[in-house]
């Protein structure tokens, strides 16, 4: 094995660790936590519920580890999401059925994810600056088409894709993992993968070999847009309605964080869509951690603050090699320059 | 003619547009009162705002603001209501946790060469989580001083007053306007904005011009939690949620450059105005929903941010003009120049 | 050195010694710069003429080797510390910030301040009274970016003249400026130099060294080849000592093994040429074929490479791939026409740091592949496996990132890269820099094994010797023209040095700048 390759399926398993560690002290807190039951053909708890709730996030967790993987960042996959939510719930609602309530909300998104990836790759605005107009129109976009309310629904089929269950697993989580293997297929079974990383580690030589880098970014962004709606479909057949001020509200951060936390680094390059996954789940483990040891929810935003200063300041070059500050960034700015 | 004041020229014709675009409409809104609420209303937006402009014009982010704004007034309900603190050593007292909260998020960003944008992000989480933390619940200020602050008006012809958080602001304003265009330090701030290394080359004090914006800005989120509580009279841990993306919005709308290095602290506080003017209008018509104002920001912050993107690519090629011999490395058809430097 | 002096002189650096991993930048440097001198500092890139401004200005602190200033030992910490001990330096690339106002850009750190605010009134009139000295009259009130490059230096320049009084450094401060301004900055430097002040001027403009420096120092791949008076040097000479032969040996003949390869064009540039880029060329090259490219840096040969691989698009003149007119928009087009390139830059343009060997080998096949058609992790390794063992790319294994490895072993990674493609024609610019004896021969015997295979080849060089023991024909190229094509008993060393240093026997003290450049105003664009 080479030194790469261990040190990459060390970092899946540090993910891995760290997540059984998370749910080894929510058992520590709450000795039931691993205890599963069967009901009505689907398994029921405490585990199982964090899967369930750290669903959506997953989801949004493919898609910004590809983006940053290119070394962009998508802000508007919250707002993506209320879209998406409120296209489902709208079309539902007015009595559309569900293949047709799912093509036009997922076509929401790619949608989304396309406006978002010509911004980035076309007119070259910064990703954050790019993805910030659909993180503040998104929302409104959202609530126009729900025309502010509250969209509710009755549709079994369409909630049985958020509260229903496949072979007694819940369907939220069967689907975020046949979304895990799709993107592992779509990135892992093409080339697309590789060429992500190459243009997320440098741009210029991976065009200069021939990439297509536009197309790459392009095509990150879009599939970005897709997860998205994908949870954001999720959350409002679970709730059978569709919420456009608050679904997805702040997940676009808790996305980055499980990116974040599954070891892909914010600058661009190698990316683990597995690991960022399972990141997902630590911080919806920790979240119901919290829950289960009866200290305030409200600790949850601490502690999320706390692990993501911890695992950026780990990673920071300043903190590996303690140098001055002053000097890498002279040599980032002109890396070809320090050898004349 | 200085061409990096287009965009700022452009934000006053939206302005003066957008509002006698509303006067004709409706009949009362070219009065005094309508500007003075105007005022008061985006007063602490536009406090944040002037500290913002600030962090933006470095080239940086600060999405802590609002979660800021939520902590000190929770702070000071618990201070004045619970513990009967002086309510002026209690402004104090947050002003310099704020300030002090800043600095920390700017030594990180600097000393660590974090991304502005994640380490702010983890701020606005740490704060909203201590706000949550110390209630959930909307704790009601009862102090007789609160009520004497809000009675301090300056009257002004038409019937109308001017409000002390009003004046607040635009005393704010004022001194941000000079810090960043009249003194060393705003100087500083917009040659960190153009390019980083240069202006370490040049000199710069890189370190404590970092450390100091961020410190400001959350210093003036801090004041502006205390406009806020004055004008709610409560603290809420759930004040100001998203209020940091509309003043990074008015300050793009007001003609700053997201990537730094170009603006002008009137232009952001005209881009709080518009905002402003657009949710004004929405009450006028009474018929248009809430939403429209956030589509409505969207489009004018793609607007912004598309003519900005345009004037740039402009100036490289003005720039590059004369080509140079000596570079051999043009820019090539399909690549980008450096990476960007903020995730 | 000339004779005892009262005073010390105004810079001495003694036995300077940098080294970067892999590189030796500096190999026990001496230097001298007397007061009220011009000393040019010549050299190729990797010379180490900027490794040598970057120690002396404290951005890279020296290995080895110490600085005199007027006689007392310096240590310069960085850039800032450095202008204290009244060192100034003007860099290749303006370092001002065109964001800021031309005022602000003179005074940045030291702005006149009256109870903390900066007197901008005052501020723009000492401006203007600084620039005046330079001939300059523009409004000091606008950004600096809304000017010409060549305002921006000379801006810079006023700048760092201001704030050091003893030695400044210009580091190729004329590659932007046309005649008259060349003119008015020599007229400044004379200025200085009467005031006292030693200037190093960098430049690659050999006509400008011989008009305006006292001295000339050469340095050559990180090593000193000598200090000369300027005045008792010859042109020629001084062409020798940069590329790195004696007048004496340049007996040396193109290829013995040279059969120039026969039969229609693989490929032909028409006229090809970029305004204000490349003056247009024609250029024909066979398969089995090695066209070399030589001229001093900043002749044009990268850009003949970027123009030819269609990383800057052309605006004028056709290109022909075996006869047929070709679009080259993109270099995702030269791959499929089945071009490569090896960039001068390998960091930046070549390899992709953190991907491993094999991918970094596979990377331009694949992308020709198209990304649905993936090589599979078994071809990619036969693929990689091939070509470490064809090209001895020394690594413990392909899955080790390309960013460990040596230089010479990253060059022979991204020509392993082109080869897996299977190309018809390649380009390779510089592809021997930075990379140890080893390697280097290795290469060569490449270059030359990929021309008996069929391959049509454009390799740019610096190294005379070595481009002519491969090339069948050479084009040589001054100030962004091609100048003169050299075939048969032609290809030698004496021949290129001569067509390069051609011009400035009769233009004289001439300053060259492309004759049909247009002038850059000096006012408002």
């Amino acid at each position: 094995m080479t030194m790469i390759r261990t040190l990459r399926s060390f970092h899946g398993a540090t993910q891995v660790a760290v997540l059984l560690a998370v749910l080894l002290a929510n058992w520590l807190v709450f000795p039931g936590f691993f205890a599963i039951r069967l009901q009505d053909g689907r398994l029921f708890g405490s585990l199982i519920d964090v899967l369930n709730r750290g669903s959506p996030v997953a989801l949004l967790t493919l898609g910004m580890t590809l983006v940053i993987a290119t070394g962009g960042i998508d802000l508007s996959v919250g707002a993506v999401m209320a879209i998406a939510g409120a296209v489902a719930a709208t079309l539902t609602r007015d009595g559309q059925g569900l293949p047709v309530v799912l093509a036009v909300s997922l076509a929401a998104g790619l949608a989304c994810g396309l406006w978002n990836g010509l911004l980035v790759a076309v007119l070259r605005i910064q990703p954050i600056v790019a993805t910030l107009i659909l993180m503040v129109a998104g929302r409104g976009i959202a609530q126009l088409i729900t025309e502010g309310q509250i969209v509710t629904f009755v549709n079994p089929q369409l909630s049985a894709l958020g509260s229903g269950e496949f072979l007694t697993v819940p369907m939220p989580v069967v689907i975020a993992l046949g979304m895990l293997v799709l993107s592992l297929l779509l990135t892992r079974a093409t080339a697309l993968g590789m060429l992500i990383e190459s243009v997320g580690i440098n741009r210029v030589a991976s065009a200069f070999a021939g990439i297509n880098t536009g197309a790459v970014i392009v095509a990150v962004y879009v599939w970005c847009g897709l997860c998205s709606a994908v949870a954001g479909v999720i959350v409002a057949a679970d709730i059978r309605g569709a919420d456009a001020n608050n679904a997805g509200l702040w997940l676009e951060m808790d996305a980055i964080l499980a990116v974040v936390v599954g070891g892909t680094s914010l600058l661009g390059g190698r990316f683990g869509l597995a690991p960022a996954i399972v990141g997902a789940f630590i911080i919806q483990g920790m979240n119901t951690g919290i829950l289960l040891s009866g200290f305030k929810p409200e600790f949850n935003l601490i502690v999320k603050a706390t692990v993501i200063m911890i695992v950026l300041l780990v990673q920071s070059p300043a903190w590996r090699t303690f140098s001055l500050p002053s000097l890498p960034s002279l040599q980032r700015k002109h890396p070809g320059r320090t050898v004349p | 003619m200085n061409q990096r004041f287009l965009p700022l020229i452009a934000t006053i014709i939206v302005f003066v547009v957008g509002y006698l675009f509303c006067a004709l409409q409706f009949n009362h809104f070219a009065t005094l009162r309508v500007v003075m609420n105007l005022l008061t209303d985006n007063a602490f937006i536009g406090i944040i705002a002037v500290g913002m402009t600030f962090v933006i014009l470095s080239g940086g982010i600060d999405l802590s603001v609002g979660s800021i704004i939520a902590f000190t007034t929770v702070v000071l309900a618990v201070l004045i209501g619970s513990w009967h603190v002086n309510p002026w050593v209690a402004f104090a007292m947050v002003l310099v946790l704020g300030g002090a909260f800043g600095a920390g998020m700017g030594a990180i960003i600097h000393f660590f060469q974090l991304p502005p944008f994640i380490v702010t992000l983890s701020g606005m989480f740490l704060v909203r989580g201590l706000a949550f933390v110390i209630s959930t619940e909307s704790i009601p200020i009862n102090h007789p001083l609160f009520a004497q602050l809000n009675d301090i008006v300056v009257v002004v012809p038409g019937g109308s007053h001017l409000t002390l958080i009003a004046m607040v602001m635009l005393v704010v304003l004022g001194i941000g306007t000079v810090l960043a265009h009249l003194t060393r330090f705003g100087t500083n701030v917009f040659a960190l904005g153009g390019n980083r290394v240069s202006a370490q080359l040049m000199g710069v004090p890189i370190a404590r011009t970092t450390i100091s914006i961020y410190a400001l800005s959350s210093l003036l989120a801090a004041l502006s939690g205390i406009v806020f509580s004055l004008y709610t009279a409560a603290g809420y841990a759930l004040a100001g949620t998203g209020v940091e993306l509309d003043t990074i919005a008015a300050v793009v709308i007001g003609g700053t450059l997201l990537s730094g290095g170009a603006g002008h602290m009137l232009g952001s506080f005209l881009g709080v105005m518009i905002e402003g003017l657009i949710q004004t209008y929405i009450s006028f018509d009474g018929t248009l929903s809430s939403w429209w104002t956030k589509i409505a920001i969207g489009v004018l912050l793609f607007m912004f941010i598309g003519l900005q993107r345009l004037l740039t690519v402009v100036w490289a090629a003005k720039a590059s003009a004369p080509s140079r011999p000596a570079s051999g490395k043009a820019a090539p058809a399909d690549a980008a120049g450096p990476r960007p430097q903020r995730a | 050195m000339d004779g005892p002096q009262e005073k010390p002189h105004l810079l001495e650096i003694r036995g300077l010694v940098k080294a970067f991993p892999g590189v030796l930048a500096l190999d026990g440097i001496n230097f001298t710069l007397r007061h009220g001198e011009v000393h040019a500092l010549l050299g190729e890139n990797g010379a180490g003429k900027s490794t040598l401004i970057k120690a002396l200005t404290g951005v890279h602190p020296p290995d080895a080797g110490t600085f005199l200033l007027d006689g007392v030992a310096i240590a310069p910490r960085d850039v800032a510390d450095a202008q204290r001990l009244q060192i100034g330096t003007v860099y290749q690339e303006v370092n001002l910030l065109p964001n800021l106002t031309v005022a602000q850009n003179l005074f940045l750190g030291r702005e006149p301040t009256r109870f903390g605010l900066v007197q901008g009134a005052q501020m723009r009139q000492l401006s203007r009274v600084l620039l005046a000295d330079y001939g300059l009259d523009i409004d000091v009130g606008l950004p600096l970016g809304q000017y010409s490059v060549a305002v921006q230096q000379v801006v810079a320049i006023a700048r760092a003249v201001d704030l050091s009084a003893k030695v400044l450094i210009l580091d190729e401060p004329t590659a932007s400026l046309d005649l008259q301004e060349v003119a008015m900055l020599f007229t400044v430097m004379r200025g200085l130099k009467a005031r006292g002040i030693g200037i190093i001027f960098v430049t690659h403009f050999l006509d400008q060294v011989f008009a305006i420096s006292d001295r000339i120092t050469v340095l050559r791949n990180g090593r000193l080849v000598g200090e000369r008076v300027t005045a008792t040097l010859s042109r020629r000479e001084l062409v020798g000592m940069m590329l790195g032969h004696d007048l004496a040996a340049q007996q040396k003949q193109g290829p013995a093994d040279a059969v120039a390869a026969k039969g229609p064009a693989l490929i032909s540039f028409r006229k090809v040429g970029k305004r204000r880029y490349l003056e247009p060329f024609d250029l024909e090259i066979r398969p089995g074929e090695v066209v070399g490219v030589a001229g001093l840096l900043g002749s044009g040969r990268t850009e003949t490479a970027k123009l030819a691989f269609g990383i800057t698009r052309a605006d004028a003149g056709t290109i022909l791939v075996e006869g047929k007119p070709v679009h080259l928009r993109s270099p995702r087009q030269a791959v499929r026409l089945g071009f490569g390139f090896c960039p001068e830059d390998r960091k930046v343009e070549g390899i992709v740091g953190a991907l491993s060997v094999r991918e970094n080998i596979i990377l331009a096949l694949q992308a020709r592949r198209g990304w649905l058609n993936r090589l599979s992790r078994r071809e990619q390794q036969a693929i990689a496996d091939r070509f470490i063992k064809l090209l001895d790319i020394r690594t413990p294994d392909a899955d080790r990132p390309i960013e460990v490895l040596s230089g010479g072993n990253q060059q022979k990674a991204i020509l392993a890269r082109w080869l897996a493609t299977e190309p018809r024609f390649l380009i390779l610019d510089e592809p021997t820099r930075g990379i140890d004896v080893g390697a280097h021969d290795e290469i060569i015997r490449l270059i030359k094994r990929l021309r008996s295979e069929g391959l049509a080849l454009l390799t740019i060089s610096s190294e005379l010797e070595e481009i002519v023991s491969y090339s069948d024909r050479i084009v040589v190229l001054r100030d962004r023209h091609h100048v003169g094509a050299l075939t048969g008993s032609d290809v030698s060393v004496e021949r290129i040095m001569s067509t390069i240093a051609a011009t400035g026997a009769d233009a004289g003290a001439r300053a060259p700048a492309a004759p049909d450049r247009p002038l850059a105003s000096l006012t408002l664009p």
